[in-house]
């Protein structure tokens, strides 16, 4: 007697998808909700353990003392270096007057290099402060940073009157 | 008169392959690009742009991050304190590290101050955390390309 086989079904299984998609769905509502385009931040190092002033003590022989002016808004007017070279606002000159300084070359170990010692109004406004740093620590040169002075420290705080 | 149905009763299913594989690839963009270090930015301060801040090649030990906002407040984690009475926190910090066998000139106090704060506010705050005796500093920036 011969056999009898049942034939498979030729159908075609599928996976229900439908709550995996709105899973992925969520995942995706998710990550587009939180995403946020920021730019990148990098950190001034400024080590200023207490005593002696507000600064450490300066080892070096050139010690440079940056004073910087604001008027009644904020703005800076003057960058004074060492009681006698003013250059105006500019953060360029600043900068070239370091670079003289320090013959462009930055120190073989930070803590070997020159000082600088900021000393500001206290309404100067803290991008300028920044602009100052940014002037006298190094420059940029295509994607290379040139370090120059690495030693910032800050004077006391000018009280307003 | 008898009205003959031709409907086809089979649901129609459209192919969800390419959709899904654009769907993940979006996901994996977005896993990759998500940055879990901004837990300690505060969405009230806008740094100054230095050309010559570039992010740290490892992150910085120990860090104390403190938001300093135009108006003078201080954003520590979850709290707010103004400069003046910020010491209680800093001391709390102090504490932790020394739990751990630490002080506090072993931790980086990172600042980041809104661009049109008062420096002499900066000051006043670096001041304040040298009292309790933080000594290393990072003031953040902003990188701006030339």
């Amino acid at each position: 007697m011969a056999m009898k086989f049942k034939s498979r079904s030729s159908e075609k299984v599928e996976m229900q998808l439908t709550s995996m998609i709105d899973v992925i769905f969520l995942l995706l509502i998710f990550f587009v909700m939180t995403f946020r385009i920021s730019a990148q931040e990098g950190d001034f190092n400024v080590k200023m353990p207490i005593g002696g002033g507000q600064g450490t003590a300066d080892t070096t022989d050139i010690p440079i003392k940056l004073r910087l002016r604001a008027n009644t808004d904020g703005e800076l007017v003057d960058i004074v270096v060492d009681d006698s070279r003013s250059f105006g606002n500019d953060f360029g000159k600043l900068r070239e007057f370091i670079l003289q300084l320090t013959g462009g070359n930055a120190p073989p170990k930070p803590e070997d290099g020159p000082e600088v010692e900021i000393d500001l109004d206290y309404n100067l406004r803290y991008e300028f402060v920044i602009g100052a740093i940014t002037a006298v620590t190094g420059r940029r040169q295509g994607d290379k940073i040139e370090r120059l002075v690495e030693r910032i420290k800050f004077a006391a705080p000018r009280k307003p009157q | 008169m008898a009205i003959k149905q031709n409907f086809d009763t089979k649901v129609a299913e459209g192919d969800m392959t390419a959709m899904i594989d654009m769907v993940f690839q979006l996901i994996i963009f977005f896993m990759v690009l998500i940055n879990f270090s901004q837990e300690d930015q505060n969405e009230k301060i806008k740094l100054p742009a230095s050309e010559l801040a570039k992010p740290a090649e490892a992150p910085l030990e120990h860090p104390v991050v403190l938001n300093l906002d135009f108006s003078g407040s201080v954003y520590m984690g979850a709290d707010v304190a103004t400069v003046a009475s910020l010491r209680p926190l800093l001391q709390v910090e102090a504490d932790a590290l020394k739990a751990k066998g630490l002080g506090a000139k072993d931790a980086n106090v990172i600042i980041r101050a809104h661009q049109r704060t008062a420096g002499g506010l900066v000051q006043e705050l670096i001041k304040k955390c040298q009292e309790v005796g933080f000594e290393k500093f990072a003031l953040r920036a902003q990188e701006e390309r030339p």
